[in-house]
């Protein structure tokens, strides 16, 4: 596996070897199917959205909806206005969502489509609506994507008011609809009056009924993407991918935000916690103070078995920070913290995590980087276990590492999205996971008499 | 017929307009029909097309193992076609490239500034790193458009580093479907690469291509396996598995085996001119199937050993898997079937199922030209719009040094009268009357047939699996096999059996219905009873 692969590194400024990252449109995507009947729609050609539909569907194990403006040469030439307007007319005729939300591509971007004045002189359905954003495949990475998409919504949607309504957002950053499901039972044991935005729960974790429904009950409503602009205060968390949104929604409606790490790990749960407690006054109740004693207590119980332990983390950039604060709380060493989204606050948040636990000498920081790199790296340095998305399975093989899937995408699992690696139980899970994976390889490979019968 | 029209009930004019030249409900068992085909999508329908790169990179290209794949473009389109669609590969030297993605990633300044500087590069660093024999480009979208000239290069990178350098411009929006990048891609390799070697061809070995096999979850291998058995010399797979090495020779086999006849017959016909290699269609797909074609290639060469080793080898292999393919047949004989899939193998498959005593109801392809449907005799009549045109045709001409004729025109023109010699029937000829037929069938039309057809398991794709089974229907998929296969041949027959199977009797299926929504909880006693 990856035999070609040189332990030497060399340095590359073009050619780009096993990404760690994907475009900017497959993050839009996602992040409007978690608004309720919305059809995601892609101005490009039709095999962009093709593509995105199929990683999502092999993430999540769900229908992942969306249309396209099937661009020909032609419409490259003459612009894709007719055939969004096209495209937008039979949406709403025949699949009928209250909202279409479009996202561009590195084609209409390229030709300059100016998406703003084609929907304005779109003849939309009454009560209908049509929303979009600007997610060109070439900056960024499908990380941008998700937030531009966020962005988009709150421009059109979000309204500014005189009165707060006194309710909450929540901005869950990008991750799994089981994470979701657990940012909104915390936020309901501290009795927050919250609106989770934007909410894949409900529809890429839809049940299976022997009922088909392309909108399922699932989805943040368009009525409180508007109310957003009437919230108390935004708690925002993934401190990377949340900026955009929060920026986007304080200049058009005033609305504050605190920008907080993904809750994932101990001290980052403790954060947005704390964040709930402070905006509901409610008391922290026990239910949560017991999940966490008994997470502290695994960890402590089991942190013989970890201590130490070096790990490589990749993947999205609040993703990887979240994972690595988890693993520094174990006693772990973060050996390697990568990722392909090209952001260099993902470099310094990194590094001043890594500072305050002391290991910053020990570990290598690197934003905008590959697999083919990190493969590299664990060449010249292995580390005990890798933690992140399905693409490491190559190095996890060809270097025998036990792997820890987690993040976006994970194509060659089950059930992995409907479960949390946020709050207290995702910590538990996390610990779980990495702990089994670093024991079960140590059973595998440890001499006769070294197999252990209680660990 | 019924449900045709209320298939076609729900569109407005225009859509109507355009839709209903696409879909076919047969009148009369295996009498062809005229479908429309090969033409724009109507944008805002939720189809399943992919694009031009898709077929030329994601299907043709991406195979070869030996190759360095280019994708020039932003870093979307070479993610998604890493390692997604399960055309298996080995190489025996450990140089096996499609582990690998690679991709000049293209950032906003290479696209205001040009790409080419960044591509040079990057071809640069591939070589360096890897010393291949070949590098492929293949652009996407935004290339086109910003106009870097890909050929040129293709052509320094040639004189640079003395290799074997092809560029594909198989940008998204080129034509109207994956179609489109296949016929670019075999125009590229035709250009190229066939015919670049410098073997002699093996007298009296049998030697055979198998074109349009893209060894999806290890099809080639098995085909490539019941053909050794049998005494061919399987010279080349295009693409499955195949290498750059290997079919720069390919111009020295006795025969070319067509698979996938969407995809590739481009390339059989152009070797057909030009080195005078006479091509089979086969279909490897399907016990019966399998046999005919086993047969009819037999025929050609018209060898008494081949002859003899054929049918011994079908009787074995046959016998191997008679007792479990009978369980299955019992099992599913009755059941009835939908099938989408891209350009042949909805009919393929319908040859399998058959076997297995299931009748394909629906079925649908995402990217098929009519003579996939109604056959090549109607290919003179084949209209071409300004999307087809826009695509480069190629001319080959008799390449008097290589070209070769292994059977002499007497005999061969005896042979089309008796099997599938240069000539493709059309799905339309195997299917029954009332059955009905989708072309770039769309989300809509999938819900709809399901639900007045009912079938008992669907064959589709990654993109309405879900929606299939969410609908309470079986659903496998055909393009990646679920992640099984081989279902070729004998054995593959068998595999694809035991999958079927176990899609319609899955246990779970039997617990979607909560307790609660069928039986009452209440419990209380009526006034008065003690």
């Amino acid at each position: 596996m990856l035999d070609l692969t040189p332990k030497e590194i060399t340095e590359r400024e073009a050619l780009r070897i096993n990404p760690c990252k994907t475009c900017q449109p497959a993050g839009a995507l996602y992040c409007a199917l978690g608004v309720h009947k919305c059809m995601p729609h892609s101005h490009g050609s039709q095999g962009c959205v093709s593509y995105h539909r199929s990683v999502l569907s092999r993430h999540f194990k769900e229908p992942a909806i969306a249309t396209t403006s099937s661009f020909s040469e032609g419409a490259c030439v003459f612009g894709g206005g007719s055939n969004v307007k096209t495209a937008v007319k039979n949406i709403f005729d025949i699949y009928d969502p209250d909202i279409i939300a479009c996202h561009t591509t590195c084609l209409s971007e390229t030709i300059g489509d100016d998406l703003n004045t084609y929907i304005q002189q779109m003849d939309i359905p009454e009560g209908k609506l049509v929303v979009h954003c600007n997610t060109p495949s070439y900056v960024g990475s499908h990380v941008n994507g998700f937030f531009n998409m966020m962005a988009g919504f709150i421009e059109y949607l979000a309204e500014k008011s005189e009165t707060c309504n006194g309710k909450i957002g929540i901005f869950p950053g990008f991750v799994n609809p089981g994470d979701i499901r657990e940012m909104k039972r915390i936020a309901g044991l501290l009795k927050a009056n919250y609106i989770m935005f934007p909410d894949t729960s409900g529809v890429m974790d839809a049940p299976i009924t022997g009922r088909y429904e392309m909108y399922p009950k699932g989805g943040t409503k368009i009525s409180e993407i508007r109310e957003l602009g009437a919230a108390r205060k935004i708690i925002a968390l993934g401190e990377i991918t949340e900026q955009e949104p929060c920026m986007v929604l304080k200049r058009k409606t005033g609305v504050d935000s605190d920008i907080l790490p993904l809750p994932i790990g101990i001290a980052n749960t403790d954060e947005y916690v704390m964040a709930l407690a402070r905006l509901t006054h409610a008391e922290v109740p026990y239910v949560l103070e017991e999940e966490r004693g008994q997470i502290v207590d695994i960890m402590l119980d089991a942190s013989a078995h970890l201590f130490g332990k070096k790990a490589a983390i990749y993947g999205d950039p609040d993703t990887v920070l979240g994972i690595a604060s988890l693993v520094l709380e174990m006693g772990m060493v973060p050996k390697y913290l990568l990722t392909g989204t090209p952001m260099d606050s993902f470099n310094k948040k990194a590094a001043a995590l890594l500072e305050k636990y002391g290991v910053a000498d020990q570990c290598k920081v690197k934003a905008n980087a590959d697999l083919f790199e990190l493969h590299q790296w664990i060449k010249n340095e292995t580390v005990d276990v890798l933690i992140g998305t399905t693409y490491g399975k190559q190095i996890a093989k060809a270097e025998d590492i036990p792997l820890v899937r987690a993040g976006f995408p994970v194509l060659d699992r089950h059930a992995h999205s409907l479960q949390p690696i946020v709050g207290y139980k995702g910590a538990l899970r996390l610990v779980e996971m990495i702990l089994n994976a670093i024991l079960d390889k140590q059973d595998r490979v440890c001499a006769d008499e070294d197999l252990e019968m209680v660990l | 017929m019924q449900e045709r029209d209320k298939l076609l009930d729900k569109y407005a004019a225009k859509v109507f307009k355009n839709r209903k030249d696409h879909i076919v409900q047969l009148e009369e068992n295996g009498v062809s029909q005229e479908i429309s085909a090969n033409s724009r999508s109507v944008p805002g329908l939720m189809v399943n097309r992919g694009c031009c790169y898709a077929g030329c990179k994601g299907v043709v290209l991406g195979p070869l193992h030996d190759v360095v794949t280019i994708t020039h473009g932003p870093i979307g389109c070479g993610f998604y076609s890493w390692g997604t669609r399960r055309n298996k590969a080995k190489a025996e030297d450990g140089r096996n490239f499609i582990q690998y993605c690679f991709s000049t990633d293209m950032q906003e300044s290479d696209i205001v500034f040009g790409g080419e500087k960044k591509l040079k590069q990057a071809i640069k660093e591939a070589v360096e790193l890897f010393h291949p024999e070949c590098v492929m480009i293949c652009s996407t979208c935004p290339i086109g458009l910003i106009g870097d000239d890909i050929q040129a290069v293709a052509e320094w990178a040639k004189t640079t580093f003395n290799i074997q350098c092809v560029a594909f411009s198989c940008e998204g929006y080129r034509g109207v479907s994956q179609s489109a990048g296949h016929h670019i891609a075999n125009n590229g390799l035709m250009k190229h690469i066939i015919g670049s070697g410098d073997a002699v061809p093996h007298y009296g070995k049998h030697t055979i291509n198998i074109l349009g096999e893209y060894n999806i979850g290890g099809d080639g291998w098995e085909t490539s396996r019941v053909l050794k058995r049998i005494g061919y010399e399987v010279l080349n797979v295009f693409t499955g598995d195949g290498s750059y090495e290997g079919i720069k020779d390919s111009h020295i086999a006795d025969l070319n085996l067509v698979m996938c006849h969407r995809s590739i017959n481009y390339i059989a016909e152009m070797m057909k001119t030009k080195y005078g290699i006479d091509w089979l269609k086969v279909n490897f797909i399907g016990v019966e199937e399998t046999i005919r074609s086993l047969r009819e290639l037999a025929m050609y060469f018209d060898d008494p050993i081949i002859t003899a080793k054929t049918e011994e080898v079908i009787a074995d292999e046959y016998a191997a898997i008679a007792g479990d393919m009978g369980f299955y047949k019992e099992k599913l004989t009755g059941k009835t079937a939908g099938i989408f899939t891209g350009g042949s193998r909805t009919h393929h498959y319908q040859a399998l199922l058959n076997d297995l005593g299931i009748k394909t109801v629906i079925g649908g392809y995402e990217f098929a030209h009519r003579d996939e449907y109604e056959g090549r005799e109607v290919i003179p009549n084949i209209k071409l719009d300004a999307d087809s045109k826009n695509i480069e045709e190629i001319t080959v001409s008799k390449d008097d040094a290589k070209y070769r004729l292994v059977i002499d025109r007497e005999r061969f023109e005896e042979l089309k009268d008796k099997i599938e010699l240069e000539e493709y029937k059309g799905m339309f000829r195997d299917m029954g009357a009332g059955t009905i037929t989708l072309d770039d069938f769309n989300h809509y039309e999938t819900e709809k047939v399901i639900e007045m057809f009912k079938p008992d398991i669907f064959y589709s794709g990654i993109k309405d699996k879900y929606v299939i089974l969410k609908a309470g229907i079986p659903s496998r998929q055909l393009h990646s096999y679920d992640y099984s296969g081989p279902y070729s041949c004998f054995q593959g027959a068998l595999n694809f059996a035991r999958d079927s199977y176990m899609a319609i009797y899955a246990p779970a299926w039997g617990l979607i219905s909560a307790p609660w929504k069928t039986t009452s909880t209440l419990m209380g006693k009526i006034g008065g009873e003690k």
